[in-house]
């Protein structure tokens, strides 16, 4: 029934099709994303759900229609009205893409260094609160490569909450976590959620955590290219009559759905 | 190990015995073929294999060459005789049908369209490569206007890597090519006692030529190829979307200091490279030539001019720049596999190289035509 309240829409993504060169991606799709969503767009792999991201978060054009950003289109935008969208936006990359040069603090620090006014000393306090916001207190001075894959990734993390940004991206958070560390990253996300107030989108197939963070999301098709399902995960694992929804959500082999269909 | 049994008319019975694994010499389905083609009566094939000891895949890609052939004569083949894990096997790799289009065609393009598809590619990366300069050029803009954002640290520690550390093997291969120009000069010269010419040869070479030369072609390989690879891995890595995302162009970020540094590194190291040369030369003349070290000295003082060397510097800085713009831009188009980044450093080495001889070629019709 909120679906098409436009008061709280952050995100509109309208007849969006996505292609590289003459090879489709996916096609007329259309969803919106509210404030405060923890927005999941899953699928089975390589139908294209970390291209969508990219359109969303400004790295890929899309081949037609339009992503909107409280009503503005990121795509039609002038350049320096992109540039200024894309200082809300926090992406979390699917292996982190720390800047590899760089420290931890000099990673979290760059944005801070290129967009606000902070002196040195400041920036680093900064860097050091989100460092330990992502438990990684006492590792400002330590480079990407020595420490671990689970690290990189909440560096990742507090690297894109350096701007303290209205919307956060995150490309697989889980994928190549523990099953442990990968439910505190679900937890970071939520706190995230309930105490900034932040929209979050997520791709993921990680069935766990779509459960446990997600109450609105996308489902992507790669047969038909398009998107076949949109909404709460938990009312679609459980309501939706789309056989390749119902095997995803319920981890059931195709072919399986008429035992467990009620 | 294979047996064919005609148990009736129009049955036979393929009877499998002893090992059948891969690592074993097993026998090919050449005979099966040969059996079914002598007795064109056969509608059903069967098997048997309780005396099979042992089975791997070989056994299966055995079965299933077996059963394509009976496909293909419209023979039944009965699979109750086969080990029951054999036969779920095969049915497994029999559940997925194949993707329609998935398999690769090996179509083999005619000449035309090959050549059609080699010059637009041509075309693509000439583009590319305009564009890409253009980009610099624009980048370079904003720095002298002072808007540049990038790292001093960052084009410190580039500096140190492209300049400081390239000291080393500048200096032996400069400090050698000029001691081979005074050998090579000095066979011929001293034929007819002129070897003193030796030095106005070894200076005008370096100076004029060889320093920012081979300076080039060393920094070509060392740097060109460790600019492609650093900004390759930074690709595959996404480090340079998170870049772009954050609204930092990566052109200012990465590719401007790399640039600059290069810019400024390499007249310094052409001129260091001169002057190593005209010392290799000068350890020939004086050792194995008979010359007076001061003779020698004065000699290389009075042939070379300011100008010259000024030659070499303005050289070296083109040079310096290609190379910059060769790295980069080959490392800035790098795919997103590990291979890809082997493929940029290896294009931007043989990039590099062939720009400073082009453009060697070049500068030194000009400075002909200009007399200087």
């Amino acid at each position: 029934m909120e679906k098409n309240n436009l008061t709280d829409a952050h995100i509109r993504v309208s007849d969006l099709t996505m292609a590289y060169g003459d090879f489709l991606i996916q096609s007329d799709l259309d969803f919106t994303v509210r404030r405060g969503d923890i927005f999941i767009i899953m699928g089975g792999s390589g139908c294209g759900k970390s291209t969508l991201l990219r359109c969303m978060v400004g790295l890929k054009a899309p081949a037609k229609g339009s992503v909107l950003f409280h009503d503005t289109d990121f795509w039609k935008a002038a350049p320096e009205e992109q540039e200024r969208m894309k200082r809300h936006f926090g992406i979390l990359f699917q292996r982190g893409a720390l800047w590899s040069s760089m420290t931890l603090a000099e990673n979290v620090g760059l944005p801070l260094e290129e967009y606000t006014d902070l002196d040195p000393s400041a920036i680093r306090e900064v860097a050091a609160l989100k460092l330990a916001l992502v438990g990684l207190a006492g590792f400002e001075d330590y480079y990407p490569n020595e420490i671990s894959g689970g690290m990189q990734k909440r560096a990742g993390l507090a690297r894109a909450m350096a701007l303290d940004p209205e919307i956060l991206f995150f490309d697989e958070p889980s994928a190549g976590l523990d099953p442990v560390s990968s439910r505190l990253l679900d937890d970071l996300i939520l706190e995230l959620r309930e105490s900034l107030g932040t929209t979050i989108v997520v791709v993921t197939h990680e069935l766990a955590s779509i459960f446990t963070i997600g109450n609105n999301s996308v489902f992507l098709d790669p047969d038909t290219k398009t998107m076949i399902a949109s909404g709460d995960p938990k009312v679609l694992r459980d309501q939706s009559g789309d056989p390749k929804v119902h095997n995803f959500l319920n981890r059931s082999a195709p072919g399986a759905e008429e035992d467990t269909a009620a | 190990m294979l047996e064919f049994n005609q148990s009736s008319k129009n049955t036979l019975l393929v009877k499998f015995s002893g090992d059948w694994r891969m690592s074993n010499e097993l026998p090919s389905t050449d005979s099966f073929t040969t059996t079914l083609e002598t007795s064109p009566a056969i509608r059903k094939i069967a098997f048997d294999s309780d005396s099979i000891t042992d089975w791997d895949t070989g056994l299966l890609t055995f079965l299933n060459q077996l059963l394509e052939q009976c496909g293909l004569r419209n023979i039944e083949a009965d699979r109750s005789g086969l080990p029951e894990g054999a036969r779920r096997l095969l049915d497994l790799a029999a559940a997925v049908p194949e993707r329609k289009g998935a398999r690769r065609s090996e179509k083999q393009a005619s000449r035309l369209e090959r050549i059609g598809k080699a010059g637009i590619g041509w075309y693509a990366g000439a583009h590319e490569m305009i564009t890409f300069i253009g980009e610099a050029v624009v980048a370079f803009g904003r720095l002298l206007r002072g808007k540049a954002r990038f790292r001093r640290s960052d084009f410190l520690q580039i500096i140190q890597e492209t300049g400081a550390q390239a000291l080393p093997i500048v200096t032996l291969i400069s400090f050698l090519i000029g001691l081979i120009t005074a050998y090579m000069g000095a066979v011929q010269l001293q034929q007819f006692g002129a070897q003193i010419y030796v030095a106005n040869m070894v200076a005008l070479a370096m100076a004029r030529e060889m320093g920012a030369m081979m300076t080039g072609i060393i920094m070509a390989g060392r740097t060109g190829a460790a600019f492609a690879a650093q900004l390759g891995s930074m690709r595959v890595n996404e480090e340079i979307d998170a870049l772009s995302t954050l609204g930092i162009p990566p052109m200012e970020f990465l590719v401007l200091p790399r640039m600059l540094a290069l810019m400024l590194m390499m007249p310094l190291l052409t001129l260091y490279a001169d002057f190593m040369g005209i010392l290799g030369g000068a350890l020939i003349g004086i050792t194995s030539l008979d010359l007076g070290a001061v003779e020698y000295y004065e000699q290389t003082r009075n042939s070379v001019q300011l100008k010259d060397f000024g030659m070499g510097l303005f050289k070296g800085v083109v040079f310096g720049i290609l190379i910059a713009i060769s790295g980069c831009l080959r490392g800035m188009q790098s795919g997103g596999s590990s291979s890809a980044v082997g493929v940029a450093a290896t294009s931007a080495v043989v990039t590099a190289i062939v720009m400073i001889i082009v453009s060697d070629a070049i500068l030194t019709v000009i400075y002909n035509i200009l007399g200087i």
